[in-house]
């Protein structure tokens, strides 16, 4: 196991994604427990590879605590985290589901469009708009016109 | 000869001018995504998935491959003008490649790394051609048991042995295995892991997981996390074309790196990094001004290039002969098997031939068309490169949505999606890799499949893996492949000196 921080401090995050892991090993045997199963099935049955998971993430999720409370592993290098980016892509995903079934889906996805943008610093609000309405629309009737994807119906999808 | 029969048969099907015209698209396509940092062939097929509800399975399959072979040499533009390479494999190339660009030599490096992929392709198609049938004649004796030994081996070295850890890398494996036994079992009928939610019942699907990690998780990742790195474009100022040193000293590289790529591509542990890398160091070595490597050798992108698309090419020999995916592009493909109710595996030759020589056949004709929109064409493509960044990853958010609610208009899948970008944002900043997760998903029940049949062969008996000598040597193999780097590291002691 790549141990490579002997005689550093334990690294707290990557301690947690170790119990991370064994909190998913957890509900995996728990939820392994509650299959239905049949005693003709017993040992072919649907429990026997979900055990073997169980146990997979359970000792890989003890490896990772282990090797992050003795100084964790090496990252690649990230850049300063950007909470104003997040806060807006995260707006715009959550727009994006709260609107794509009532207004549908080109407005949903111009919103998230523009919001994207700014996460990534554009400043130019209205290009985007309307860049991101044209590319709505062209995507809409090119997948679900001429394609046949099912996007549903909505405000300016029922004007086509 | 019967080999040579059946090819021509399937360029029968595949000059056929509606195949042409998929085969067409997909390269094109294919070649625009590989362009576009971000964007890659599995997320493009996993989002071309529902396509296959309305066309016919032989263009589909032409269309994937198109794109898969497409996306090879997109990215070698990428990672020679733009020294940010979009797919791991791509890495070496922008090592020598990025640097002949900075001295005014783009062009030969964009020529070299186009023919080198071109000849390596051709040559890594003639493999497929002639191994498919001897490795599916070797897989028909091929037992549960073996089949589910061989899985393992699979499953090991494409988790454990490429990455940077094997701990972590299994751990993406182990989450791809429970997310694909999600929804009901189809031998008993009993619901798996669905929380009581309906929608989960069907199992989650793959576009979902793929899409979430590749799209919505880079994009969080790049938004949040991004280094201040240099999105500079370097410009092409030499003619795109080669001259006669440059193709003295390409030449033997590009067969190099095909000899390299394609065995190990081939081997049911893919990958591309581990030839790329093996070519480099063979071109460094063999070189005769090896003190060019590292200033823009020409070489150092024409070997690497080159053993890149043979093993992209190499991995379709286990993909159709065995149907065991061994990258995720392959993987998704294999979904897409499924989705037509084709079984992948051994029979497929056999069941599906019109289909696989077509796909074959068009493979070469995709190489062509490459050739031709990659050389003379590379300036259009130069131009995608400048696409502004908060426009490319809108835009990647838009498919994202469609690809996703465009095939069960439900929200819970876009949920779904949004958890697993999240998940996709963790993994890259605590590196863990993400194609285990692909490949657990889908290889994890059709292995599941093969354990339960084979333990009902032997009446629940689990020693029947280690009976069969076959399954018993794969299943060795598979154990020193994760446990022989840990012991020979603990016999070296842990004195090993860091590197920083």
């Amino acid at each position: 196991m790549d141990d490579r921080g002997i005689g550093r401090g334990p690294a707290w995050g990557d301690a947690a994604v170790g119990v991370a892991v064994l909190a998913l090993a957890a509900i995996v045997g728990w939820q392994t427990t509650l299959i239905p199963t049949n005693a003709i099935y017993a040992q072919v049955g649907p429990k026997v590879i979900p055990w073997m998971a169980t146990a997979m993430l359970a000792v890989l999720g003890t490896l990772l605590t282990w090797q992050g409370l003795r100084g964790g592993w090496e990252h690649e290098e990230h850049g300063e985290f950007n909470v104003w980016a997040l806060a807006w892509l995260l707006l715009g995903l959550a727009l994006n589901v709260a609107l794509i079934g009532v207004a549908g889906f080109i407005i949903a996805s111009t919103l998230l469009f523009v919001c994207t943008a700014l996460a990534f610093g554009s400043r130019k609000v209205l290009r985007d708009t309307t860049i991101g309405f044209a590319l709505a629309l062209l995507s809409y009737v090119g997948f679900d016109r001429v394609l046949g994807y099912k996007i549903g119906s909505g405000l300016i999808e029922g004007l086509l | 000869m019967d080999t040579l029969a059946q090819l021509a048969a399937g360029f029968a099907v595949a000059l056929t001018p509606y195949n042409l015209m998929w085969c067409l698209v997909g390269v094109t396509v294919g070649t625009a995504i590989g362009v576009l940092p971000g964007l890659g062939p599995a997320l493009t097929i996993a989002l071309l998935l529902p396509l296959t509800y309305k066309v016919d399975a032989t263009a589909a399959f032409i269309l994937f491959a198109g794109i898969y072979y497409g996306a090879m040499y997109g990215g070698s533009t990428t990672s020679i003008l733009m020294n940010t390479p979009g797919e791991t494999a791509t890495i070496v190339t922008s090592l020598e490649g990025n640097k002949m660009a900075r001295r005014g030599r783009a062009g030969a490096a964009l020529a070299t790394a186009a023919i080198g992929s071109f000849v390596a392709g051709t040559i890594g198609t003639i493999g497929i051609t002639f191994l498919a049938e001897p490795v599916v004649n070797f897989a028909l004796k091929f037992g549960p048991a073996e089949y589910f030994s061989l899985m393992v081996l699979a499953f090991v070295t494409v988790s454990a042995v490429l990455g940077t850890s094997a701990v972590r890398g299994l751990t993406s494996l182990a989450v791809g295995i429970f997310l694909g036994m999600i929804g009901i079992d189809l031998q008993t009928g009993q619901p798996r892991f669905t929380f009581g939610l309906t929608e989960l019942l069907d199992g989650i699907n793959v576009i979902v997981v793929a899409v979430g990690l590749f799209a919505v998780g880079e994009t969080l990742y790049l938004a949040c996390f991004r280094k201040r790195a240099d999105g500079e474009v370097l410009a092409v100022e030499d003619s795109v074309w080669m001259t006669r040193e440059d193709w003295a000293r390409s030449w033997k590289p590009w067969l190099r790196g095909s000899a390299i790529g394609f065995p190990i591509g081939a081997m049911p542990a893919g990958g591309a990094e581990v030839p790329t890398f093996l070519s480099y160091f063979v071109e460094k070595r063999l070189a005769r001004k090896p003190e060019e490597f590292g200033h823009g050798a020409i070489e150092g992108v024409a070997g690497p290039e080159a053993a890149n698309n043979a093993s992209a090419a190499g991995v379709l020999v286990p993909m159709l002969a065995l149907g065991l995916p061994t990258s995720a592009t392959a993987a998704i493909m294999l979904s897409a098997f499924q989705s037509y109710g084709i079984t992948p595996g051994p029979m497929l030759l056999q069941q599906q031939s019109a289909l696989v020589w077509g796909l074959i056949a068009s493979l070469y004709i995709a190489n062509v068309m490459l050739l031709v929109l990659n050389l003379p064409l590379v300036g259009l493509w130069v131009k995608m490169l400048k696409i502004p960044e908060p426009l490319l990853y809108g835009g990647i958010l838009i498919f994202a949505t469609i690809g996703t609610y465009g095939i069960s208009q439900s929200q819970v899948d876009l949920v779904l999606l949004y958890a697993m970008g999240i998940m996709g944002l963790f993994m890259r900043l605590f590196d863990f890799p993400t194609a285990p997760v692909i490949i657990g998903m889908i290889l994890g029940p059709l292995a599941e499949q093969e354990f339960r049949r084979a333990m009902t062969i032997s009446q629940g008996d689990m020693m029947i893996f280690l009976q069969k000598p076959l399954s018993l040597t794969l299943l060795i193999v598979a154990a020193i492949a994760v446990l022989g780097p840990q012991v020979w590291r603990l016999q070296r002691g842990p004195s090993v000196p860091r590197s920083d």
